[in-house]
């Protein structure tokens, strides 16, 4: 079992701190954006205590699925540079600890949010919980290179479960904010799997580059890149996102798409030792076009949800450019 | 039988730690929910159906 393998000695007493760790409070800040670009674009009446409640299940949610992943993965991220030094493989939390957080946090949230918002986006909590903890953790991780595709849906839910929390339904809209992060994963994930592949293959994880290899991986990224940023244009032709989204998410796409085809005609993925150290961003010369686009891709996402967002809050006219 | 061993000052702190935080969390917690049912009952108090 994944979970019995990982305890290794007891470096140091576990601290608060770690339990906040096993939240995964980096993965949280960008759900609780999205999550709240969501809330704001349904556009109803919220009471402003229960929009924040709702926020708060939903972050809580994402920290519990932390939890549980860092509890069932404690054996593969003991194996990696970039995850070694998790409060459970490094030995400072137990795993049981780790899964009863997780198991706590997440009954929690669902309840909270059912009672005091809605049951849609209690439901759609509990499924994105159980997604990320059984599907992708437990199942589509350690069994397929198509894991990190699949699995991004849980990814992708929050702004449909703040769109849920407001309003009570999901329109075309919400889905619409869960594709555009559907198909952002796979190329933003690739890209920094391209320069960390060693620790996947080390640790038996069958990423994309350690089972199809890195030119195989790179024209993938083209291929998610050249979907993913025509769908970013859509909420400008839906209502959602106005005449300021559409000038951010077109010229955000063009930088896009330049470096993911930058990136699929050079040579990154192929070469070993690719990480001068066991960040994310400081890599040799042969990675650069992979780093640069991992790190384009995060600004990208943030700028047009911050788009929607300011416009949203501002109330500016949606730019219709289609009848609806 | 032998008297348990005493933690050490970093143990001892770290659970005194993990034991505020622990009771922090639920007190906000409680007054989550009491703001929550606050909120809830106005709102269906104003409006009954």
């Amino acid at each position: 079992m994944a979970m019995a393998t990982a305890q290794t000695s007891t470096a140091a007493p576990a601290r608060w701190q770690d339990f906040v760790q096993l939240l995964k409070p980096r993965v949280m800040s960008l759900v609780v954006f999205t999550a709240l670009t969501g809330l704001i674009c349904a556009g109803a009446p919220v009471n402003p205590i229960l929009g924040a409640v709702a926020i708060l299940c939903i972050a809580v949610g994402a920290g519990a699925s932390g939890a549980l992943n860092m509890w069932y993965d404690a054996d593969i991220d003991a194996k990696m540079r970039r995850t070694r030094g998790r409060p459970v493989p490094a030995g400072r939390v137990q795993g049981a600890d780790a899964l009863a957080l997780g198991v706590v946090l997440s009954l929690f949230s669902v309840m909270l949010m059912g009672m005091a918002l809605n049951w849609l986006a209690a439901g759609l909590l509990a499924f994105t919980i159980l997604f990320y903890a059984v599907v992708y953790t437990m199942w589509l991780k350690r069994s397929t290179a198509q894991n990190i595709v699949i699995g991004g849906l849980a990814g992708a839910l929050p702004p449909v479960i703040g769109w849920a929390a407001a309003s009570g339904t999901t329109p075309l809209n919400a889905w619409l904010l869960c594709a555009i992060i559907f198909f952002w994963t796979p190329p933003h994930f690739w890209a920094l799997s391209l320069y960390t592949s060693e620790d996947y293959a080390k640790a038996g994880v069958p990423m994309m580059p350690v089972v199809a290899g890195a030119a195989s991986t790179r024209r993938q990224i083209l291929i998610y890149s050249l979907l993913v940023v025509p769908l970013c244009l859509a909420p400008a032709f839906t209502g959602l996102g106005g005449a300021a989204y559409l000038a951010v998410a077109a010229a955000g796409g063009l930088v896009f798409l330049l470096l993911a085809v930058r990136l699929y005609r050079s040579h990154a993925g192929e070469t070993a030792g690719e990480r001068n150290t066991d960040g994310l961003y400081d890599v040799r010369a042969g990675a650069k076009d992979a780093r640069n686009l991992f790190a384009f891709s995060i600004l990208y996402l943030a700028l047009i949800f911050a788009t929607l967002l300011a416009e949203h809050l501002m109330s500016a006219t949606p730019l219709e450019l289609l009848p609806r | 039988m032998s008297d348990p061993k005493p933690f050490s000052d970093a143990e001892a702190k770290a659970r005194r730690g993990r034991n505020i935080a622990l009771a922090l969390g639920l007190v906000l917690f409680v007054l989550l929910i009491f703001v929550v049912t606050l909120v809830r009952l106005g709102a269906n108090a104003a409006h009954p159906n």
